[in-house]
């Protein structure tokens, strides 16, 4: 967009500020800026604004009378409880997103296989958890969790097992919200996976049949490393939205039992706005994002280089 | 290295299009042979099915003596030449060439030297630590055959290996190809629809026409004794002219009588060949470099013939005179020195001795 003055004139000998101001018009990156103006203030308005406030907000007292610096900070640093969050964050996004990529991965490998016309079926009915909005969704789990109605506890005596404490212990809290977590991430992976293996041109299978290679290798040699840009940012993507998650934990588990399920998302929420203490909970909240650019950095670093080896 | 046999190969899509009619070949060991022919004729759907990417539905195909219908690709022992060369992208030119190496647990050291070797009859040499991306049209054909060479394979597959590739670099590879199957000797099966390629590059020459095998032989055979009149107008550029005219016999020396009160003698050796046809009605068939400017009319086997040009074409080291006798289009290849002028009558001369009859019904040659 930045190179776009092909279609500007030769510079006139003097140059009048109207003509300037012309030139300005018809060069294709002023037109560009001026096409995304709206989104861009958008973003500030949305993005950086908010972001600054936090950061102002974080400085100031409970009450929000006085500027107190680092403490908030600091006294989080203190807090057990917070580097639990901080844990389970981890945990939860991490674990989260690599158990939908490879979900997904596999997903779109078996759609990929599927005759034409089976597929678009399949693919419609795998896509539903991720259109269903998640609150709605996550209450059904919720159900489906419950001590006394469990469908799941149900099922497990059914066939001789003991109930199991979906969400009342730490460990069987923690793996619900992962589950459920994935369960309404992975199709998002699917559908990624299946555009990036269907642009890999069949050619190379054939060439890789040719050179000797069985289906295990094809996939750990051609279908992998194709995929690798996909792989990355869906993995970014995913990372993201997960580690920010609210919705699933806070109706699942709420953050409990003992504060183990919190997430910084869910944790800033029962600060902030629950307990009543609104500077302490942007402080949480922007505990995110240093976390989060360093992981976007080393993906897209990745993603860059391969970019621009690759066609 | 190995011969290659294909029996009553039939190839039949879903939806019953028979792409392969059925056809025999057999190709000897270190032979270079051509599948050429028109599109959509059925050429890269036999060679992939000798590659194995496709299925074939009925007869059998033998690589070195094992029938090998039911044998995946990877177990075939052949190489294969893309038309858009399908390198892994991902991948610097050393490791695509080392890829099937490496899957077939060959050591480093050996891959290395294979490698190498392969670079250097190939001159891509400085290349092998780029990405195909980094990479001309050319450099990327070379990859490709390096790619093959270093598998030294039983059979070398090519389809259609150079069309990718603009004129000049075109003429460069195939000598390069040619070159290297004589450095390496593997049988070859190459894929084009371009028939100077097929000519210049092939032992035999294998037409195909609408799933079928239209003839083989030595590319020579096939533009002196073609079968049929689609071998006659596939091969050679331009195409052989066909007239339609009568088979007469006059005192005792057959003649063709063509549309325009044009009378050619049949040359005597040809007498014997011909005499049943007498009489009727057939296809004359001559290449337009047989109907040159009147020259050597003191031959015996060379007829005068005058025509009327409608269109000249100057080449550089020859004229191609475009003219009708009663509707058909005919071409000749005249000096450039020979004045020939658009709308003024030509001296011609027909080489008598390169003359065919074609049954006008059936297409053959007889
Ligand atoms: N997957 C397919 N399904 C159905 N028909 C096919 C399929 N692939 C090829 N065909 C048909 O088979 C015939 C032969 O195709 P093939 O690709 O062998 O032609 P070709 O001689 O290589 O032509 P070209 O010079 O254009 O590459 C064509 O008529 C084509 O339409
Ligand atoms: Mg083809």
């Amino acid at each position: 967009m930045s190179q776009g003055t092909l279609s500007s004139p030769v510079a006139p000998a003097v140059v009048s500020p109207q003509s300037t101001l012309r030139r300005l018009a018809r060069r294709n990156s002023t037109v560009a800026f001026l096409l995304t103006l709206p989104l861009i203030l958008l973003v500030l308005g949305l993005v950086v604004y908010p972001f600054f406030y936090a950061l102002y907000l974080a400085t100031l007292n409970k009450r929000m009378t006085r500027f107190i610096g680092w403490d908030n900070f600091t006294f989080l640093f203190g807090r057990q409880t917070f580097w639990d969050v901080v844990f389970q964050s981890v945990l939860f996004a991490v674990s989260a997103v690599v158990l939908k990529a490879l979900i997904g991965f596999i997903l779109a490998h078996v759609l990929h296989a599927l005759p034409a016309k089976g597929q678009r079926k399949w693919r419609g009915m795998l896509l539903v958890p991720w259109v269903i909005p998640p609150a709605i969704s996550t209450l059904a789990w919720w159900w489906l969790f419950d001590p006394s109605y469990s469908a799941f506890n149900w099922a497990l005596m059914g066939i001789g097992v003991d109930p199991v404490p979906w969400l009342g212990t730490s460990g069987w809290a923690r793996f619900s919200v992962i589950l459920v977590n994935v369960w309404y991430g992975s199709p998002f992976f699917m559908i990624m996976y299946l555009a990036a293996l269907k642009s890999v041109p069949d050619q190379l299978y054939e060439a890789a049949a040719i050179d000797g290679a069985t289906g295990w290798q094809k996939l750990r040699f051609v279908t992998f490393p194709m995929m690798r840009n996909i792989i990355s940012i869906t993995v970014l993507f995913s990372l993201i939205v997960t580690f920010a998650n609210f919705d699933i934990v806070r109706i699942l588990t709420n953050g409990g039992p003992l504060d183990s399920t919190h997430v910084f998302a869910t944790y800033a929420f029962q600060v902030g706005i629950q307990s009543g203490d609104i500077p302490l909970g942007a402080t949480i909240s922007l505990f995110m994002f240093p976390l989060l650019a360093v992981f976007a950095i080393f993906i897209l670093r990745g993603v860059n280089r391969r970019n621009k080896e690759m066609a | 290295m190995a011969q290659v046999t294909l029996r009553k190969v039939v190839k039949a899509y879903d939806g019953g299009v028979q792409a392969v009619k059925g056809i025999d070949l057999d190709i000897a060991d270190h032979e270079f042979v051509v599948l050429v022919g028109p599109s959509g004729c059925g050429k890269s759907t036999t060679l992939r099915m000798i590659a194995g990417l496709e299925e074939i539905s009925d007869g059998e195909i033998a690589i070195g003596g094992r029938v090998v219908n039911d044998v995946p690709p990877r177990d075939r022992d052949i190489a294969m030449v893309f038309q858009n060369y399908a390198l892994y992208p991902h991948m610097t030119v050393f490791d695509n060439m080392a890829f099937g190496l490496m899957l077939r647990k060959f050591d480093k050291a050996e891959i290395k030297r294979r490698v190498d070797n392969a670079a250097r009859i190939l001159e891509i040499g400085p290349l092998l630590e780029r990405k195909p991306k980094a990479l001309s049209g050319g450099q990327r054909q070379r990859v490709a055959m390096g790619r093959a060479i270093v598998r030294d394979p039983k059979v070398f597959l090519f389809d259609e290996p150079l069309s990718n590739l603009d004129a000049k670099l075109r003429v460069q590879m195939r000598t390069e190809i040619k070159k290297v199957h004589q450095t390496v000797r593997t049988t070859t099966i190459y894929v084009t629809h371009d028939q100077v390629e097929a000519m210049t590059l092939a032992d035999r020459v294998v037409v195909m026409n609408g799933g079928i095998i239209e003839q083989v032989g030595p590319p020579q055979e096939l533009y002196h004794n073609p079968k049929t009149r689609f071998v006659a107008g596939f091969i050679g550029s331009p195409a052989m002219n066909f007239i339609p005219g009568r088979l007469e016999n006059g005192a005792g020396a057959l003649r063709i009588h063509l549309p325009g009160d044009i009378v050619l003698p049949v040359p005597a050796e040809r007498t014997d060949r011909y005499k049943a046809l007498a009489g009727r009605e057939i296809l004359f068939g001559i290449r337009p470099e047989h109907l040159t400017e009147a020259k050597n009319l003191d031959r015996p086997h060379v007829a005068p013939m005058t025509a009327t040009p409608e269109v000249t074409e100057p080449m550089g080291m020859e004229t191609l005179v475009h003219f009708k006798i009663q509707g058909a289009e005919i071409c000749g290849r005249v000096d450039p020195g020979a004045s020939a002028h658009p709308g003024r009558p030509l001296p011609m001369a027909v080489d008598m001795s390169n003359m065919h009859i074609l049954d006008p019904q059936s297409g053959r040659v007889l």
